[in-house]
């Protein structure tokens, strides 16, 4: 039954048949027709729709579900692991979001009946929808590396996931002697924030330099070419020796056996595609797909992600459920946060519209993505989106890259203009 | 008036600089105006330490120096690169509900008492007159400087003295005279003076 002729039936058969119909339709709010969003998921994504959805019209119930109490966000994660920043500065609660009126509840999502519109939860509890979005970030390929799963990230870590993972590299990364080796392997495409392990080789090797300068990085990647990688080759020549016999950073790319096939972590050694490597220190970022809860809905499709309109973001696998962040196939907009969050934008405000029986409005999306490559020199690369033709397009002229030639001065300013993006998008989202 | 000549006639120079491919169908204001919110607050207002509060400045204001951004006459790391993105209604749009949002000063910048002291009798001999109301109003279509962001303030002033970036004949004859009768030292006044503004 659809929201129109679900509203028109309450006009006319009034309250009392509204309460007397609960059970039946689960979307109806006992002695009311509140319009209830279930949203699972507490991330950037998550987190962003909630309260824009609750800013652009108070009347819709809001439930934000979410298994932790703390969110530590991935980006700045990196300065984190050089020391320059207290884990702490990227942990943010969700007492901002109930000021907004959000319901935030605390429990893990086990299932979504599509049919019913229902989440459900390990704790036991229903929630009924009108309309659902899931945002639940990434999972991550365990089978794709031998000898690689979630017990053995207790020990060699990947940190994509912000938090304790986070601190266990970092502390790994302090007790190590100078003169070490850390290993970083990222995954293929396509993963969470493209940029984000060549940041991570940069913010240590800024670490490494200051306090352990005989050690080295070794990254061991699948691919020939990464996001940003003539302004991150040119920022690790600049500071790190990068090409030199005596360059802190060492890149073997798919094309030169870059690939990792298999790790011991007894032995702490890692097998890529034509030689092996040991190393003090492993951090391992395994392949990625849409996040647990996304396959369980079946949202996903053969490849692991979940496919949506992106004018509304609505499933095409299933209505009424609304996929947003990472998990999305958003192309061309990337796995960041900053497309998360503007997704989560044109998300609500479609939701909105659906919901007071309007039609999807026209969306516009950005991305903003900042890297530090060593203090005082940041680059960055933005685009603006539009919708044409039933697709996400790029706004031909618009976005790009920092200019490759080196402007200390604009780069400095890179790095104030990140800390500044840092603090406003945590403050849009949670705040 | 003045100001009005200045601004169409950048406009016909530059007024290729902002997107042609327009889609179907504009976005609302409200729509175009979140997606900025990552960089520069939540409906315009900035968690700063650098990137600038929009919210309060008058429409046309902005609408000029997104131009300016666009067109390359004004130095920018990023903003150029997402001016670009936009057909000029949809500038207007942008412009249109920022100029709606209630400004709310920086909170806690750093500053001294008597170099602020110092920077508001600067600002008052030789800004007043177009940033009013202490360079609290944007009703003059300029920015707002009292209460903005400082490290945004410096960089603009900087690429503006240094010809990276536009400034009207009226702002540079006056910051000429400011600089040559108070120095470095004076510019760094009146920014004690306008984040004093909290």
């Amino acid at each position: 039954m659809s929201n129109f002729t679900r509203r028109k039936f309450l006009k006319v058969t009034g309250a009392a048949a509204a309460a007397s119909s609960a059970l039946t339709f689960s979307s109806f709010a006992i002695g009311g027709a509140k319009k209830k969003v279930v949203i699972v998921g507490g991330g950037i994504g998550g987190a962003t729709a909630a309260k824009y959805m609750r800013m652009m019209d108070s009347s819709i119930e809001v439930t934000l579900i979410e298994a932790n109490k703390d969110y530590y966000t991935c980006f700045m994660s990196n300065e984190v692991l050089a020391g320059d920043r207290s884990i702490d500065s990227i942990r943010f609660g969700y007492t901002g979001l109930a000021a907004h009126g959000v319901k935030v509840v605390h429990d893990w999502v086990s299932g979504i009946d599509a049919g019913k519109r229902v989440v459900t939860t390990k704790g036991g509890k229903s929630f009924p929808y009108d309309r659902c979005i899931v945002s639940p970030g990434v999972d991550f390929k365990w089978d794709a590396i031998e000898g690689y799963d979630a017990q053995v990230a207790e020990k060699i870590p990947h940190a994509w996931k912000a938090g304790s993972q986070t601190m266990t590299l970092r502390k790994q990364l302090e007790a190590m002697r100078d003169g070490g080796t850390v290993l970083i392997a990222p995954p293929p495409n396509p993963f969470r924030c493209p940029p984000g392990p060549y940041e991570r080789a940069s913010q240590i090797a800024h670490y490494l330099k200051n306090n352990k300068p005989k050690s080295k990085i070794i990254i061991l990647d699948p691919k020939d070419k990464f996001s940003k990688f003539g302004l991150f080759t040119d920022g690790w020549k600049r500071h790190y020796g990068y090409g030199t016999d005596n360059s802190l950073i060492t890149w073997v790319n798919g094309a030169d056996g870059g690939a990792v096939e298999a790790v011991d972590a007894k032995t702490m050694t890692v097998q890529a595609a034509v030689e092996e490597f040991k190393a003090d220190v492993i951090n391992i970022i395994p392949a990625q797909k849409a996040g647990k809860i996304a396959f369980a809905a079946g949202l996903t499709n053969d490849k692991g992600w979940c496919p949506v309109d992106g004018k509304t973001f609505e499933s095409t696998v299933h209505k009424n459920i609304h996929v947003i962040g990472d998990s999305a196939i958003a192309s061309p907009l990337p796995k960041s946060g900053y497309a998360a969050n503007s997704e989560a934008k044109v998300c609500a405000a479609a939701i909105v519209s659906l919901l007071n029986d309007g039609k999807a409005p026209q969306p516009s999306y950005v991305n903003t993505c900042y890297s530090i490559i060593a203090p005082g020199d940041g680059i960055s690369v933005a685009m603006v989106y539009a919708y044409k033709d039933g697709k996400i397009i790029k706004v031909k002229g618009s976005g790009g890259l920092t200019p490759s030639e080196f402007d200390p001065e604009m780069r400095a300013r890179e790095v104030q203009y990140a800390h500044s993006w840092f603090k406003n998008i945590t403050a849009d989202v949670f705040g | 008036m003045k100001r009005k000549l200045a601004l169409s006639a950048v406009l016909i120079v530059s007024g290729f600089a902002f997107s042609t491919s327009a889609v179907a169908e504009t976005p609302s204001a409200a729509m175009l105006a979140y997606t900025c919110a990552g960089c520069h607050g939540t409906n315009g207002n900035s968690h700063g330490p650098a990137t600038p509060s929009l919210a309060g400045a008058s429409k046309d204001y902005i609408v000029e120096i997104m131009e300016y951004y666009a067109s390359g006459e004004r130095a920018s790391t990023i903003m150029g690169r997402i001016a670009k993105g936009y057909t000029k209604e949809e500038i207007e749009a942008m412009a249109d509900f920022f100029s709606k949002q209630k400004f709310v000063p920086a909170k806690g910048q750093k500053f001294d008492p008597k170099l602020a002291k110092k920077g508001a009798k600067l600002h008052d001999k030789y800004c007043e007159k177009c940033h009013e109301d202490g360079g609290a109003s944007s009703e003059d279509d300029t920015g707002i400087l009292a209460g903005q962001w400082t490290p945004y303030l410096k960089y603009t002033l900087a690429d503006m003295m240094a010809g990276k970036s536009h400034m009207s004949k009226k702002m540079k004859k006056k910051l000429k005279k400011l600089h040559k009768k108070a120095g470095d030292a004076g510019i760094e006044q009146l920014l004690h003076y306008y984040a004093s503004k909290q």
